[in-house]
């Protein structure tokens, strides 16, 4: 029986660098970032959480639930560190995993190398079967066969296999045989199926996330063991539920079932993070803008709840080029992510314009102005030239930074061939990684048919609040937030995030031959077994089902999510699905195209807990201007110059006092900017509440 | 705003253009309906000023419209005379030779306005399945036989579409519905296209492009002389014979670098070919200068300063200077050629620089299925014919590429083409064909120091009541890709029944009910000696099966002990990565 007080609950989130751990204890809210240990992930936990503890004078037994999320999943895929793995996959497609889309994502470079498939050509094997495009069996599996292949697998040693078959995805009987007979003979090798783990159509995609998920499972598996053997060891015995991509939970045995499932529960804790926030400011269209070290990540959250994907890419090996890196199909959280961070470095290339990104300086040496033997000028270089940071207090004080380094580096890789003072240089460099992520922005924006100018921003990350007025400015944002413990964003989300799980299923149908039974049914066999994950970790409360069809007009190739309520889910009619998707094809692209079939290709259901509502805050009124002794200048991008700024601590910054642009408000983990065009008011959750001025 | 400050500026909104461009592709593949265009990305977007030239092009695309597309609205600007510009306007062609080289291509171009004043256009290309006439292949004689043509006019005058246009298009072809869709499709995404660039002028208070093109332009033209001039003065000649339709053809081409240009003339190349394989000069320019900038100013994005340096010229009525009314249909299959016959020339200029020759024009082909004709006996036969539909299926598909100066060709992709392949599930749910097979080919990669890609095998049959017309568009059969410097040639293409009665690489040819066409794309070839490879890489070769035992005791002179060792190692589950 699990222990704990059910009103304590910690937040883990373990990261590249750093392992950040959240507690609540209903009223009060602890943190604390450790480093990262990689050869056992749980040290950091265990450390992390014994701080926290001691912070909020509690016992580690009275936590009651852990909800952790982890980059572990997506560091094994890109670091290549998983199990020996197989495949096994219908004789004919042996090598559907290398040859991708057998096109080549950056077409003018002739040295080009394309990425290696994780399993290599010898550990993917094939089987006589064929299941045709409308689920019939055109040739049965032989028995013999497969037994066969499973002494293969037993002298080749694997500990873990994955079955990808054609069509799998309308009928999963070859796929369910090959995992009994293996766990006949080999009961220890983890088997993972394609049909479980990743039902929809196109091979490559559904191949490529069953063998991610197979050659994950036994070290997260491990992993996961261990990590609730030490917390039992320091007397923590309540539930463990693991944050997944989707932005919701799931518990701790699911997880170990399908960890690819766990691939960028960091970032998706940061986008339930900010529409947590959302909801407490009654925002329905809020821009969530994470910027760290390495990366910017940018996502659209609408009434308050993340916009989500069925597909997505990890470990980009090229440049974070699209097409670079492995595609795994899973629910996701819609966010694009570019190489634009902190740690970000600038070139200058041979049209003699200015780079940045994506290499980053990383920890080691750092930017030039840490003093450390960096020479290339990264863009907290440039921040810290323009005076946006304070050398003598950042992160707390810990490390101190040298603005000459800074302004060397500068000066010899963008100055030098520019003919620019530092200075300018460092407003170039910062002027093209702002437009970089505003572009990003609004091309994520145009994908999904949506006006930025009436968003707002929710920024956080370290790096982020250095920025985000400056993206507001050039993309016609007018509002912005920058929450408090904005530093360990991922972790409180984790916190805020229900109770989740998506199931869906590739099944063709034209709106000419629509089955309302067949639909009815599909639906409901969906939302059972999405709701019976859910009631697995909560046992009361209530589970919501969110339905929706992926739509599109017969011959073309994108489909559009369309949400249905479960009325129009469950008693389906055909006119019904017609109009939906004819009015969110109108607010994308302008308009309808008359005349044309519609088909729809996926279906899914979200079973899901409430999310927690949040009691919406009173707005502060305006009471006075807040006060500062301290000024520096500051460059102001869309001025074009230095300007005299108003320095305030965040820890001193009243609710209700305004601080008029341009000012800066510093606090340990990170510095707001706000410029000129903006003024910032402090509201009672102590929200930083930035807006154009009147 | 000093000139430094200003110039940050214009740095930026030259960035904000090629995004602007970007955005303007992605939303011609999310709304467009030929499978060319949303799964191949057989397509092209781009931005220019009120003069016509080019300032971005989307990197979205494949390279065949580089120079079309750059050479496209100029024609438009000249055909509908200055004065006839107004606001609202769309216009439209597919004419091979002002157009993007065949009339499977419908370009659409839109003025930009600002405040009244004309700022700019915006064009985007796409290559649409059907367009009448004898459908898409190369078995026509003259360019009357392959479809609708619609010469530079307007789609739209002031706002107001031309219903008679429209009407003439669907009464022409075979599926109008997907055509009508695919024409809103590209005027869609120049439209989008449009309000982002307005929004970028009222941003930066602009009230024309003149200033930030000049900037584009100057940055460019000088990045690409200096380039060039960098270049050792020096010329060479190249050549490559391929199989062409009705007897092999020659391609030549004489290169020469100059101060401030590149001169590319394909004076010797064979004449016409009577079938639709035949290729407009415009896209002869696009593929040549394609090659040119991958070699030389790869990272220089295309726009009309950057491009204008490389010269293309070929004699009229050459395979690749085909002029009005030559069948054009299949003009990809030889342009996709002319970068390796350019490589030709170049590898003896700069040497260590370009690949072997590779599989060149992609493995493509359409399957047009019906009901089976010959006579059925049983129930069961007869039910599955009456079951059976009509219906037209495009595959995209790629051979390997050639070895380069330092690491091993690629295996099954696309090379000079920028397109991809289709799932062969989304496939098998277009009609009813089963794709039996597609998977390396082993052995295809032709042996070197660095192993040619290797191509990839196929096997195509219908569903259970059909019979079938395949559709070849293939090259290589008699003229595998030929290795450099010292590295073996790669494997041909083959294309025959699985009863062993032989096809032909190029032309339509029944396949009766029951039967499978069984292919082999062509692999890459290598580079440099065998002799000379790494023996862990032959080793991974052998482990992985990109070669055989066979080959690899022929080409790498490994023993059968060195063979077993390895083979035995992979069966214990030993890892060669």
């Amino acid at each position: 029986m699990a222990t704990g007080n059910p009103h304590v609950r910690l937040g883990v989130d373990i990261g590249g660098t750093f392992t950040d751990v959240v507690l609540e204890t209903g009223s009060e809210q602890f943190s604390t970032k450790v480093l990262t240990t990689y050869g056992a992930p749980e040290d950091a936990i265990i450390d992390g959480l014994k701080q926290v503890c001691a912070k909020a004078s509690i016992e580690p037994s009275e936590i009651g639930q852990i909800i952790h999320g982890t980059t572990l999943a997506t560091n094994a895929l890109i670091e290549r560190r998983g199990a020996r793995t197989a495949l096994i996959t219908t004789e004919g497609f042996r090598d559907v995993i290398e040859m991708r889309t057998e096109s080549r994502f950056e077409q003018y470079d002739l040295d080009l190398t394309l990425p290696e498939p994780l399993l290599a050509r010898h550990q993917r094997f094939t089987v006589t079967e064929r299941i045709s495009a409308r689920g019939e069996v055109l040739i049965e599996l032989d028995p013999k066969e497969v037994e066969s292949l499973v002494g293969r697998i037993k002298e080749a040693g694997y500990e873990s296999v994955a079955v990808g078959l054609i069509h799998s995805y309308l009928n999963n009987k070859h796929e369910n045989l090959i995992r009994d007979a293996i766990n006949a003979k080999l009961p220890d090798v983890m088997v993972s199926l394609s049909s479980e783990v990743s039902p929809q159509m196109r091979e490559y995609e559904r191949f490529n996330t069953v063998v991610a998920n197979a050659y994950i499972k036994p070290l997260m598996k491990s992993y996961l063991g261990r990590l609730q053997g030490e917390l039992k060891k320091q007397q923590v015995d309540c539930p463990i539920f693991l944050m997944h991509s989707g932005g919701g939970i799931i518990s701790l045995e699911s997880a170990a079932e399908f960890p690819v499932r766990l691939v960028e529960s960091g970032p998706a804790g940061g986008a339930v993070f900010a529409a947590n926030i959302a909801s407490r400011y009654g925002l329905d269209k809020v821009l969530s803008f994470d910027m760290g070290g390495t990366t910017a990540k940018i996502c659209l959250i609408k009434n308050q709840t993340p916009k989500t994907s069925r597909v997505f890419e990890v470990a980009r090996t090229y440049r974070f080029k699209k097409g670079s890196g492995m595609p795994i199909s899973i629910p996701v959280i819609d966010m694009v992510e570019i190489g634009a961070g902190g740690g970000s470095l600038a070139s200058v290339d041979a049209m003699r314009q200015i780079r940045v990104g994506p290499h980053s300086a990383g920890s080691e040496p750092g930017p030039a102005c840490y003093g450390r033997g960096g020479d290339k000028p990264a863009v907290t270089d440039a921040d810290l030239v323009l005076g946006k940071l304070d050398p003598d207090n950042f992160a707390g004080g810990s490390i101190s930074l040298h603005a000459d380094e800074s302004a060397k580096a500068l000066e010899a890789v963008l100055g030098e061939p520019l003919g620019m003072d530092a200075q300018t240089a460092a407003y170039g460099l910062v002027e093209v990684v702002d437009e970089n992520m505003a572009n990003a922005a609004r091309v994520h924006a145009v994908e999904n048919g949506e006006d930025l100018a009436e968003y707002t921003m929710i920024a956080f990350g370290g790096a982020a609040p250095l920025h985000a007025s400056r993206l507001c400015e050039k993309l016609g944002v007018e509002r912005l937030l920058v929450p408090p413990g904005a530093g360990v964003g991922s972790a409180i989300g984790f916190l805020r995030a229900p109770f989740s799980f998506e199931a869906n299923r590739s099944h063709y149908m034209k709106l000419s031959d629509f089955d309302a039974d067949v639909v009815s049914q599909l639906l409901s066999e969906l939302s059972d077994e999405a709701t019976a994950f859910v009631r697995s970790c909560d046992a009361d409360a209530p589970i919501a089902s969110e339905f929706k069809a992926y739509m599109r007009y017969s011959g073309q190739g994108w489909e559009i999510p369309v949400s249905l309520t479960s009325e129009q889910a469950l008693n389906p009619d055909v006119q019904t699905y017609q109009a939906l998707f004819e009015a969110d094809y109108a607010a994308l692209f302008g308009r309808v195209v008359d005349g044309m079939d519609i088909e729809i290709t996926v279906w899914a259901v979200n079973a899901t807990t409430p999310s927690q509502v949040e009691e919406p805050i009173a707005l502060a009124d305006v009471n006075g201007v807040a006060q500062s002794d301290v000024r520096r200048r500051v460059f102001d991008a869309a001025v074009g110059e230095n300007v005299d700024a108003a320095v305030v601590l965040r820890d001193e910054f009243e609710t209700g006092k305004l601080l008029k642009g341009p000012a800066i408000v510093t606090e340990d983990e990170t510095t707001i900017i706000v410029p000129q065009s903006r003024e910032a008011m402090r509201q009672s959750d102590g929200c930083i509440d930035i807006t154009v001025q009147g | 705003m000093s000139s430094k400050t200003s110039n940050v500026a214009k740095q930026v909104m030259w960035n904000r253009l090629i995004s602007v461009v970007e955005e303007q592709a992605q939303a011609l593949v999310r709304t467009a309906f030929s499978t060319s265009v949303r799964e191949a990305g057989d397509l092209s977007a781009g931005v220019y000023d009120t003069q016509g030239r080019m300032l971005a092009q989307a990197v979205t695309g494949t390279p065949g419209h580089v120079n079309a597309m750059a050479d496209a609205v100029p024609h438009f600007i000249r055909r509908l005379g200055v004065d006839n510009i107004f606001e609202g306007d769309v216009y439209i062609t597919n004419d091979p030779w002002e157009g993007t080289g065949h009339l499977h291509d419908i370009t659409v171009v839109t003025p930009s306005f600002h405040d009244a004043e004309l700022v700019g256009f915006f064009a985007c290309t796409a290559h649409i399945v059907d367009i009448g006439g004898r459908g898409f292949g190369a078995d026509a004689n003259s360019v009357y036989e392959e479809g609708l043509y619609i010469p530079i006019m307007k789609l739209t005058e002031r706002g107001r579409i031309d219903t008679t246009l429209i009407n003439i298009i669907r009464g022409n072809v075979r599926e109008p519905d997907q055509l009508i869709g695919d024409v809103y499709a590209l005027s869609t995404c120049n439209e989008i296209g449009h309000r982002r660039l307005i929004d970028m002028m009222q941003e930066f208070n602009l009230d024309s492009l003149q200033e930030i093109a000049e900037f584009i332009l100057d940055n460019s033209r000088r990045a690409t002389l200096e380039r060039i001039n960098a270049l050792p003065a020096k010329t060479a000649n190249g050549e490559m014979r391929i199989d062409g339709f009705s007897r092999p053809i020659d391609l030549k081409v004489h290169l020469t670098f100059e101060k401030d240009r590149i001169l590319c003339d394909f004076a010797g190349t064979s004449g016409l070919d009577k079938k639709g394989i035949n290729v407009p000069l415009v896209y002869t320019k696009a593929y040549a200068c394609y090659a040119l900038k991958c070699a030389i100013a790869p990272e220089i994005p295309n726009n009309a300063a950057s491009l204008a340096p490389f010269e293309i010229t070929a004699p009229v009525n050459s395979i690749v200077n085909a002029v009005h009314p030559a069948p054009v249909a299949l003009r990809h299959v030889i342009g996709h050629m002319i970068p390796d016959t350019v490589y030709d020339a170049l590898d003896k200029m700069l040497p260590n620089t370009v690949p072997a020759e590779g599989a060149g024009c992609l493995c493509n082909f359409q399957v047009s299925l019906r009901p089976r004709t010959d006579d059925v006996e049983t129930d069961e036969d007869k039910a599955a014919r009456d079951a059976a539909v009509r219906s037209e299926v495009l595959t995209f598909n790629s051979g390997g590429s050639g070895a380069r100066p330092s690491q091993d060709g690629m295996n099954a992709t696309a090379f000079p083409s920028g397109v991809m392949t289709m799932p062969i599930e989304a496939t098998e749910h277009v009609g009813p064909v089963i794709i039996w097979r597609k998977e390396l080919r082993p052995d295809s990669g032709g042996a070197g120091q660095y192993r040619g890609g290797l191509g990839q095998y196929m096997e195509v049959g219908a569903v259970e009541g059909h019979e079938f017309d395949f559709q070849a568009m293939f090259d290589r059969v008699d003229h595998p890709a030929r290795g450099r410097q010292g590295g073996a040639d790669g494997a041909p293409t083959e294309i025959r029944q699985d009863d062993m009665t032989p096809m032909k690489g190029k032309g339509k040819q029944f396949v009766p009910h029951g039967r499978r066409v069984v292919l082999s794309f062509p692999g890459g070839a290598g580079y440099g000696a065998a002799s000379d490879r790494d023996p862990e890489l032959v080793r991974r070769d052998l482990a992985h099966g990109y070669i055989s035992a066979q080959a690899c005791m022929r080409d790498y002179g490994f023993s059968q002990a060195e063979v077993d060792k390895v083979l035995n190692a992979v069966k214990r589950g030993e890892n060669y990565s």
